[in-house]
């Protein structure tokens, strides 16, 4: 008994040992790059599929020779979906593995989380993943959708498309959702949408039981108007919420879902057979047929060895953000984040749906909106898409707070710009 | 006489047509549906439907199907038949693909081709199918449909069948402009006697009726649905309830064993469902490959598998680490809270983190309609299979002398040995059993949750909350407990919504514990009383 | 009777280790220029602060647990209720530096349209009155609860479990956006504390050493609990509480107290884990927090205080480091861990080491569980009723 404890003692204090020598060995000969999502915990089933993206494009940066003739390191470490491990990482990458930049978070909280270590620490964060906006931080670059950007977009094609005159904004109860159809319900009143024909209505997270909520889905779309369900569920609560929608016969025909949070890899854990023809707005789909996408999807079943991993919106985020940051360092010469953060508005690049996306002075980038319809193979099929790319907005034209606001890190220098006052808000 | 007219018209028309583009009206609705237009293909569907082309519905059918294909240089259809492709138009087999793009098919586009091919089934001779296309009509609410509903109901022969035809009809009556008074009143009465969601629906449609009779018949009607509707919702929340209350049986039950029998707070309880879910997962994947027709028979051949699976890991830990711990129960909590850790990593590192994908059998599917009451067949076989998991384990501790074991070695393990029983043994196999039944879960709920690394982490609190509230070593106060729960929750959350419903509970339970410190239905005994 | 002394070996000991990070720490880190060898990085005090927190956290838990034999799953919440007394004076700091450049409403409200602040985010801005609340509101809920359940002689398990739901419905609640609390993103962004930077080296370090203090004041206090006649009859209770009754004791009186003083210590530790980490959100409600808490009081040595205290700050150090070098298998390590432990370790580190160092002597004196009370259930069974 005594040898068992000791011997694990001694083997814990040669692992911490060996991590640190090998932190110190190899800081001079490379660039460090910080990966930061969750592999653990409730958000590694959407966040572990961002790492292993991020590591592709290091890889494939490295074969192209690297970046200022170094090669590049990606660290990757684990803050296991928990929101005060995130900010601690991130501490870590910056201050002890001297990263130059970090590629992470998922949730939003996540994000708020590690915000005023990125402050303070001076370093830069590329967000990957569509978001409530309200926020342009200096050291934040997010290549995310806006809710301009998904949202919007996708009510207005259910209106004009699906002649859509009822409304249910479905989400999970926290910050994106809320603030969505916030956006939302003041932006179909403007169009003209009674209250009576707006139901919102918000679950936990991970609710599993939805046949109450269907079946009042389904008496409220039988007001002989025609109804659909904009839904802002999260994650891990979508498959229940799907799989009771087939069970109860909710026909996209009858009640059109449109999703902003379910994609390929969401739809992967499903048989989409009965949901074909419900909707979801994204800025990238899988299915969507250029010979970028197709180069992507294949290294992706490549560096994978799996030829059925899907690739998803967020991940296309990451290769935009990632391949910006590359460019960004170059044009600087240096990885220096004020350099950095300097030469990245501007930066174009071709993503891999046609277009270029450009990273705007609000430190958003210009991104196309597509509505797809599930098909039975667990795709989507585009039956929409916006002319040219829709600029993201860092604050809501919508909401009374906000709509002030202006983020120009080019000009103004700020983040949240009150036309009003003429005044820099925060510190 | 009508039918001659339509036939007149049809005549007239096809004699215009023909000297001027030499292009019959199929033709013509053929050529729209070779578009990239989503206004085009839902145009030429209903002039499709019109036609009377014989091969209509087979082109309607490929469409729905995705098997419909295009080309845009020459508008040429094709219909996709495996690797056979046919022309459209004359159903001449085509030699190459070259150039050929599906048609491209939206939520607008479906709803022409359920409305056309519901015109054109109507008269089908499958009543099932009959019954479809009927209801496809009523949804539909198309004044065109009126000649073919008329005629389809004059063939009709099935009574209910008949009804489902006039309330179709009704409801193509109200969306013609210009229907006479007395026909739009009889409309009324026939939605009235249909009396569900949809029926209101286009009652609700009559409220700026120029007829004040209509309107009052309309209002009348309305209430009495309205009235109908509400006493189905109650017996609709009690129908949720009694579902989530055998999900949360499912879920507990095994705990109910490792747990309340032998006392051990079993954190890893979840992991074990999970195991019984991937289990189910492989069974399937399996069945995909090799054998896709038998793909119904997988569920009553993974359940075994997941018991087995789940069991021997069951065994394994309670042989590892678990028998080192008997005595110290609180201990028990953290060596298997360790234990759920490596088996979620384990299952992770093996399965990947993000869900994977398990279908539903086609007994599954779907839903079915009592008394207006909407009940779904997955949501039926779970209640069913709960309460059978229930009974048989009832009477497995009952009735064999194995559970007579099990009793005697948790009541009292010194006495229990001193009569010759291999306490050991009984410990490993009780064990055993609850991670097994645990196991079993595992298949029911990968049918309607996430399978993935943390399906066990979302039910093991409720788990032990059900079985603290039932009362600790009794598997009746375990199923009262459940079904109450689910009940509670289920006529809460139309009030509270889901979050506060489910606080109330957690409440309740708080408050219900310190009136009987012991759950529902505490045991009684010295063994008890510390 | 050196056992009973306030401070005996192993608490001089944990005293004198915790003076010497107090002084030592600031000092590498504000005098030692950066690319030193005896340089403390700034990240590694507030790192070492957070654990602190923690500790002080296991050591509420093993006041409760190991002298009393109450084991709550639910000290998480004592301990996230302190934090968001924290969080809501931190927010109310901030004052027109949010984003929406409100003078009184944090940016969340602003965001959810609240026209003005509900009532019970008044008095937060002053610091006296929630550095109170940091201790009533864990405190009054604690007392709340534990008079009920322990007045009702809800023990063992059902207890466990009870204060389980707690946490479990403490959650859920806060995760309600309607709750005014900030709903998932928690509050969070805080500018400053008393008027010094939350970000700056300084007032970092300040927080470090005052978690520092917290904690072995805790300790004390705690220690001044269990060596006074009250800790005797505490642990009479944790041992034979029928029996203890029959002697004429009211030992839900004596629960109650211990509990209540216990979950204000965590409110406490709440209270300076938030600055420290720069966030507070209602995931600390998790009933998984708790249970690791339960944890770290097991590895260290359930029922010896310091060990409680070794326990946390081993098993977060391990966690951190695990996290960082086997990101894709730092789950199995620490699931390991747990389970080794329980089986060969079962009076944690401290537990153990005192067993194997002391002398019978000491050994006689250890105010740990005697082995058979690790099991009052059993023990009790066994001596009949």
């Amino acid at each position: 008994m005594t040898m068992s404890w000791k011997t694990w003692l001694a083997r814990a204090a040669v692992a911490g040992g060996m991590a640190l020598a090998a932190g110190a060995a190899t800081a001079q000969e490379t660039i460090k790059v910080g990966i930061l999502h969750s592999l653990s915990g409730t958000m590694a089933i959407s966040e572990t599929t961002l790492k292993d993206a991020m590591l592709m494009l290091i890889e494939e940066q490295n074969r192209k020779g690297g970046l200022l003739g170094k090669k590049l390191e990606a660290v990757v470490v684990d803050p296991a979906s928990n929101w005060p491990l995130f900010a601690e990482k991130a501490r870590e990458l910056i201050a002890k593995d001297k990263v130059t930049a970090v590629f992470g978070c998922w949730t939003s909280v996540s994000r708020k989380s590690v915000l005023p270590v990125f402050k303070e620490l001076n370093s830069v964060l590329f967000y990957p993943v569509q978001y409530e906006g309200e926020e342009s931080e200096r050291n934040v670059f997010y290549t995310g959708a806006a809710p301009n950007q998904q949202a919007i977009p996708a009510v207005d094609y259910l209106m004009k498309e699906e002649k859509v005159e009822r409304w249910v904004l479905e989400g999970t109860d926290y910050v994106y959702p809320r603030t969505t159809n916030k956006i939302l319900e003041a932006y179909l009143k403007s169009k003209g949408v009674k209250a009576e024909d707006i139901s919102i209505n918000y679950t936990p997270f991970g609710q599993s039981d939805w046949q109450s909520r269907v079946s009042s889905i389904k008496s409220f779309g039988s007001a002989g108007k025609k109804t659909a369900v904009v839904s802002t569920v999260n994650g891990d609560a979508n498959v229940p919420f799907y799989k009771e929608l087939a069970n109860q016969g909710v026909k996209a025909t009858d009640i059109p879902v449109v999703a902003f949070s379910v994609g390929e890899e969401e739809l992967a854990g499903i048989d989409t057979k009965p949901l074909v023809g419900h909707l979801a707005a994204w800025n990238y789909f899988m299915s969507i047929d250029t010979p970028a996408n197709k180069d992507f999807i294949a290294k992706w079943h490549a560096f994978t060895k799996n030829p059925k991993r899907v690739t998803n919106d967020p991940m296309e985020a990451h290769y935009i953000g990632f391949n910006m940051w590359v460019k960004a360092v170059e044009k600087a010469g240096t990885t220096d984040p004020d350099k950095v953060i300097d030469a990245l508005p501007g930066t174009k690049q071709a993503n891999l749906t046609g277009g270029t996306s450009e990273m705007l002075p609000n430190h958003h980038i210009t991104k196309p909106v597509f509505i797809g319809e599930i098909k039975d193979n667990g795709q989507f099929d585009v039956v929409w898409k916006t002319e040219g790319l829709i600029p993201g907005e860092a604050w809501s034209k919508q909401l009374d707070g906000s709509k002030d606001l202006e983020a120009d890190w080019v000009k103004l220098k700020c983040g949240n710009y009150n036309t009003k006052t003429g005044k820099c808000g925060g510190a | 006489m009508r039918r001659w007219l339509a036939l007149l018209l049809a005549l007239c028309c096809a004699a215009l047509a023909v000297p001027a583009a030499a292009q019959s009206p199929a033709d013509a609705a053929y050529g729209r549906l070779a578009s990239d237009s989503y206004g085009d293909i839902e145009a030429g569907i209903a002039a499709l439907a019109t036609t009377g082309d014989p091969r209509a519905g087979a082109v309607l059918r490929a469409l729905a199907d995705g098997r419909l294909l295009y080309r845009a240089d020459d508008r040429a259809l094709a219909i996709r038949d495996g690797a056979a492709l046919a022309d459209a138009r004359t159903g001449a087999a085509l030699a190459s693909a070259d150039g050929f793009k599906p048609v491209r098919v939206n939520n607008r586009v479906r709803r022409a081709i359920d409305a056309a091919t519901g015109t054109l089934n109507l008269v089908a001779p499958d009543p099932a199918t009959r019954r479809a296309a009927a209801e496809a009509v009523f949804k539909a609410r198309d004044a065109a449909a009126l000649p073919a509903l008329d005629a389809a109901i004059a063939r009709e022969t099935d009574a209910g069948l008949r009804r489902t035809l006039q309330e179709a009809r009704a409801a193509a009556l109200l969306a013609r402009p210009g229907t006479p008074e007395i026909d739009r009143l009889g409309a009324v009465d026939a939605l009235r006697e249909r009396g569900d969601g949809d029926a209101m629906a286009l009652l609700r449609g009559l409220a700026a009726d120029p007829a004040q009779s209509v309107r009052d018949a309309a209002a009348r009607a309305i209430a009495g649905i309205e009235t109908r509707l509400a006493i189905v919702a109650n017996v609709q929340n009690a129908w949720y309830g009694i579902s989530l209350g055998s999900v949360l049986l499912l879920a507990a039950i095994g705990l109910a064993i490792t747990f309340g029998v032998m006392g051990i707070i079993n954190m890893a309880h979840g992991e074990m469902v999970m195991l019984g879910a991937y289990t189910t997962f492989l069974v399937q994947e399996g069945f995909r490959r090799s054998a896709p027709d038998l793909f119904d028979w997988s569920l009553p051949i993974a359940i075994p598998l997941a018991f087995l699976a789940a069991g021997a890991v069951g065994v394994l830990i309670e042989r590892l680490v678990i028998r080192h711990l008997y005595g110290r129960p609180l201990e028990t909590l953290l060596a298997t809270w360790g234990i759920s850790l490596i088996l979620q990593q384990a299952v992770r590192s093996v399965f990947g983190p993000t869900n994977r994908e398990v279908g539903a059998p086609s007994y599954m599917s779907g839903a079915f309609d009592l008394f207006g009451l909407s009940i779904t067949w997955g949501r039926l076989w779970i209640v069913v299979f709960a309460m059978a998991v229930f009974v048989g384990l009832n009477l497995i501790l009952k009735a064999t002398s194995f559970g007579l074991k099990t009793r005697a070695v948790t009541q009292n393990r010194r006495m229990a040995a001193a009569m010759g029983i291999r306490t050991p043994w009984v410990d490993a196999m009780t064990f055993g059993l609850g991670s097994g039944i645990a196991g079993i879960a595992g298949v029911a709920l990968s049918q309607i949750d996430n399978v993935s690394p943390n399906l066990g982490q979302g039910y093991i609190i409720d788990s032990f909350l059900v079985v603290v509230f039932g009362g600790v070593g009794n598997l009746w106060g375990t199923l009262v407990a459940a079904l109450s729960l689910g009940v509670a929750n289920k006529f809460l959350e139309p009030y509270a919504g889901a979050v506060l419903g489910k606080i109330l509970l957690l409440v309740f339970i708080i408050l219900f514990i310190q009136k009987r410190p012991r759950g529902l239905f505490a045991l009684k005994g010295r063994a008890v009383e510390s | 009777m050196t056992g009973s002394r306030l401070v005996d070996g192993k608490g001089a000991v944990f005293l004198a280790v915790l003076a010497a990070a107090a002084v030592l720490v600031p000092v590498l880190n504000l005098t030692m220029p950066e690319g030193s060898p005896l340089h403390v990085p700034t990240y590694l005090v507030s790192l070492l602060g957070k654990y602190l927190a923690y500790a002080l956290l296991a050591v509420s838990l093993d006041l409760v647990w190991g002298y009393c034999g109450i084991l709550s799953l639910g000290h998480g919440a004592f301990f996230a209720l302190g934090g968001y007394a924290m969080g809501m004076y931190l927010m109310r700091q901030i004052g027109p530096r949010g984003v929406y450049g409100n003078p009184v409403l944090p940016d969340f409200m602003v965001f959810l349209n609240y026209k003005e602040l509900p009532w019970y985010w008044h008095g937060f801005d002053i610091f006296p009155f929630a550095a109170v609340m940091v201790l009533v509101l864990p405190g009054l809920l604690s007392f709340v609860f534990g008079w009920l359940a322990f007045r009702s002689r809800v023990t063992g398990v059902y207890l466990s479990i009870i204060t389980q739901a707690m946490t479990f419905a403490l959650m859920l609640a806060f995760f309600r956006n309607d709750m005014g609390l900030g709903g998932n993103n928690g509050l969070t962004d805080f500018k400053d504390v008393l008027g010094f930077s939350v970000q700056a080296q300084g007032t970092r370090v300040a927080l470090f050493v005052l978690t520092a203090l917290a904690l072995a004041l805790g300790y004390l206090v705690a220690r001044a609990m269990t060596v006074s006649a009250f800790g005797k009859v505490l642990v009479a209770i944790r041992d034979a509480e029928s029996r203890t009754r029959f002697l004429g004791y009211r030992t839900e009186h004596f629960k109650v107290v211990a509990f209540t003083v216990s979950a204000a210590m965590a409110g406490v530790a709440g209270a300076l884990y938030v600055p420290q980490v720069g966030i507070i959100n209602p995931s600390e409600f998790a009933p998984a927090n708790s249970i690791e808490a339960v944890i770290w009081v097991a590895v260290g040595g359930r029922g010896t205080l310091v060990g409680a205290a070794l326990g946390a700050v081993l098993v977060n150090y391990a966690k951190t480091m695990l996290t960082g070098v086997l990101p894709d298998a730092w789950l199995f390590a620490l699931g390991a861990l747990f389970v080794l432990v329980t089986l060969f370790l079962p009076r944690g580190i401290v537990g153990t080491l005192i067993e194997r160092l002391g002398s019978r002597r000491a050994k006689a004196r250890l105010p740990g569980p005697a082995p058979d009370a690790l099991a009052p259930e059993l023990a009790e069974e066994g001596r009949g009723s």
